[in-house]
């Protein structure tokens, strides 16, 4: 049986306070650069509160609520793979020592991190990155010492966004399970409270120290009827059962010299994707000291230097490398990684200068629809 | 779909991504573009590694790229690679003196099935560079040479002066238990060998197709022209090996650089069996 407690406003306020008592390192949302990001929160007041996100193909805007709910927004342009999984990350340090080398390693953040405000879709790209890059015959030490430690404080979506599409991925939008706390921002007479589902000890343990009650009949009542207005309202449908075997079945399809046509190859689908998980390593060096050292960071496939290998780039042209990233997320990754790749956050879409909808692509090859653009039937 | 984290999967184990210290002993010249190197690992590991299998071969401070294992497998206390001095790492690599450090990780990937060729006549075809991954896998084939039908090697090269490894290929071509031939692209005046692609030698070489197994290793394209000459010959896809080439930054599937269709080539490859990759080879820049 699931367990519920109530938190008011200042028990989620005490929440981070206990968090931060327990010296992890608060992340949640906040408004930098007129979007909602993930950063460091100190209090309550960084929260969003009273802010959502408005957002379709190309398109990101802050919007003012006409309440104050703190949770009220669609994910933004961050995904939490920027703290497991760092953009630029110092891999070892190498010194020459006569005719040896001596190499050290770089250390892992020395606090564990609390997220704040993990939805359902970024719980799921999570357990993928888990199955990437912890899952597998060899182990990323970096994500594993990042991700050991994480404190879950979920949260139920309270609206769908317009692009969108987790109830077609079945990731969302309710949490089902891999968090600590999940919350579900309720509004009941008047009063803004928070349903919390306790998903772990450590959930529970943290909760000894916040004030909280029993959850009532009517608030889980309440909560259930926010996922499932949010799971009716979604922004985006795109059936995803047979979708690998259609894709793997189409690789020559014309649809992918349409979309290519269009897409300027910018890479920003892979930086706002929460899976993507493709690096690069480099190496430095400082003649001075005769030291060196490897740096790993992201890296996209829509680069030409992703596929490079003497000679050339392997996947040379727009085509090959949109269709390898989307046949990437929704088809080769059941192959390499067990599961699908993508789940329905719709950032791509989102932040996609073009507008490119992942879903609308799909839908072009599964009804055989070339180019929808440039087709005139007169 | 479950989010639930499995315990076991923040298991501790070593760091994939750090290299060891190995030791360059002996370096020679095998073509004007291309040198073999002995290197003695820091850490000597009691398992062979496996024909066809590459290391991770890193020049501090400059970069570090894939080469295929190009030595006796049955050595155990040294690793020889063959590399052509193509980009910054390469030229780093075989600059590299007698004495000097290097950072190594590996082996990774897979290997061509020998043993699978027992019995068999086993084909062994190779491009360019492609002879370097083939090597280990004739020398256990040499090794027990009386577990195997006929043996022969279909080598082709641009010009006499790239063939790789050339008095071994001549001590071999002396021994009556295996086939050597060779083509060339470009033939000068004093030449007397085979002119043409590789692939012309595989109509001429004789064995029975339900019996032979093959392994091919070169460019892409050459590779594709081989197989079709095998598969013309009788030669079913499951009996046809290939090594694929892709970027690696991890070798240990982590980076998404090696994907090649559903597959990542460090972990699932470099050695294909054919008819596991067959519609994907086809498929422009996949
Ligand atoms: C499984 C496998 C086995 C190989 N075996 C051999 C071998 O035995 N001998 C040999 O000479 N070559 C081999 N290669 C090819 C060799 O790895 C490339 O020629 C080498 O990476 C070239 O790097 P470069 O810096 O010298 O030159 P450039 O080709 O100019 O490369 C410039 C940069 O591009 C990147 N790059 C280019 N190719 C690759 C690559 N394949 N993987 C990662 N990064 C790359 C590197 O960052 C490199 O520094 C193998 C490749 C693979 C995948
Ligand atoms: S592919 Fe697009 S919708 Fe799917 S997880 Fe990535 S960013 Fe979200
Ligand atoms: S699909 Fe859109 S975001 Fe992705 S590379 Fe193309 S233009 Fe950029």
């Amino acid at each position: 049986m699931a367990e519920y407690i109530t938190l008011a406003v200042d028990g989620l306020q005490a929440l981070l306070d206990e968090l931060k008592r327990r010296e992890y390192r608060v992340l949640g949302p906040t408004i930098r650069d007129q979007a909602i990001v993930y950063d460091d929160i100190e209090s309550l007041r960084d929260l969003p509160m009273g802010w959502t996100d408005e957002q379709s193909g190309g398109h990101y805007r802050l919007v003012a609520r006409q309440d104050d709910a703190i949770f009220g927004y669609p994910v933004g342009p961050h995904s939490w793979k920027r703290f497991l999984h760092p953009p630029v990350l110092p891999l070892w340090q190498a010194e020459s020592a006569g005719n040896s080398v001596r190499i050290t390693t770089t250390q892992g953040p020395d606090q564990p991190f609390a997220f704040i405000g993990v939805r359902s879709c970024d719980l799921h790209a999570i357990a993928i990155q888990d199955r990437v890059l912890i899952g597998g015959q060899h182990v990323d030490p970096s994500y594993r010492d990042r991700r050991k430690g994480a404190f879950i404080v979920a949260v139920n979506c309270g609206e769908a966004g317009g692009t969108c599409f987790c109830a077609s991925m079945n990731t969302g939008p309710k949490v089902e399970d891999g968090f600590d706390l999940a919350l579900t921002e309720i509004v009941i007479d008047d009063q803004r409270l928070f349903l919390t589902e306790v998903g772990s000890p450590a959930g529970r343990d943290v909760l000894l120290q916040v004030p909280h009650r029993p959850a009532t009949p009517d608030e889980i009542a309440a909560a259930d009827g926010v996922t499932a207005r949010t799971a009716a309202s979604m922004g985006r449908v795109m059936r995803s059962d047979d979708v690998r075997e259609l894709l793997l079945g189409n690789l020559d399809h014309p649809r992918w010299d349409e979309v290519a046509e269009r897409c300027l190859t910018c890479g920003n689908c892979t930086m706002v994707c929460p899976t993507c998980f493709c690096t690069s390593v480099e190496d430095s060096s400082d003649l001075l000291s005769g030291k060196s050292g490897r740096t790993r960071h992201w890296a996209s496939c829509f680069t030409l230097d992703f596929s490079y290998i003497h000679g050339g780039s392997v996947r040379g042209s727009a085509r090959s490398r949109y269709r390898q990233w989307m046949t990437h997320k929704l088809a080769s990754w059941v192959d390499q990684f067990g599961s699908s790749g993508c789940v329905g956050c719709g950032r791509c879409i989102t932040w996609c200068p073009v507008g490119i909808d992942i879903t609308e692509e799909v839908r072009a090859i599964r009804e055989d629809r070339p180019a929808e653009r440039t087709h005139h039937e007169d | 779909m479950s989010t639930a984290i499995l315990p076991d999967t923040l298991r501790a184990g070593p760091d994939p991504m750090l290299p060891r210290l190995a030791t360059v002993r002996r370096r020679r010249r095998d073509t004007s573009q291309v040198w073999t190197l002995d290197i003695e690992d820091s850490v000597v590991s009691n398992e062979p590694f496996v024909p066809g299998q590459f290391n991770m071969l890193g020049v501090f401070g400059v970069g570090e790229v894939p080469i295929s294992l190009s030595g006796d497998p049955a050595v155990q206390d040294q690793l020889v690679h063959t590399i052509r001095a193509v980009g910054p790492v390469s030229k780093a690599l075989v600059r590299l003196k007698p004495g000097e450090v290097l950072g190594l990780r590996g082996p990774f990937g897979t290997g061509w099935p020998v043993s699978d060729a027992v019995g068999r006549d086993v084909i062994v075809i190779a491009g360019g560079l492609g002879l370097a991954p083939l090597r280990p896998a004739l020398y256990r084939l040499l090794a027990q040479r009386e577990r195997y039908r006929s043996i022969q090697l279909l080598y082709g090269t641009r010009s006499p002066d790239d063939i790789l490894f050339r008095r071994e290929l001549l001590a071999w071509r002396r021994r009556h238990d295996i086939a050597v031939e060779i083509t060339v692209d470009h033939a000068p005046a004093d030449w007397t060998g085979h002119v043409g692609v590789v692939t012309t030698l595989v109509s001429r070489s004789s064995f029975d197709p339900a019996q032979a197994i093959a392994f091919v290793c070169g460019p892409e394209i050459m590779m594709r022209f081989a197989i079709a000459a095998l598969g013309q010959a009788g030669l079913a896809d499951e009996a046809i090996y290939l090594s694929m080439e892709r970027n690696m930054q991890c070798a240990v599937g982590v980076c998404g650089h090696c994907q090649f269709g559903p597959s990542l080539v460090c972990r699932d490859g470099p050695v294909y069996r054919h008819d596991r990759v067959r519609s994907f080879l086809g498929v422009k820049e996949l």
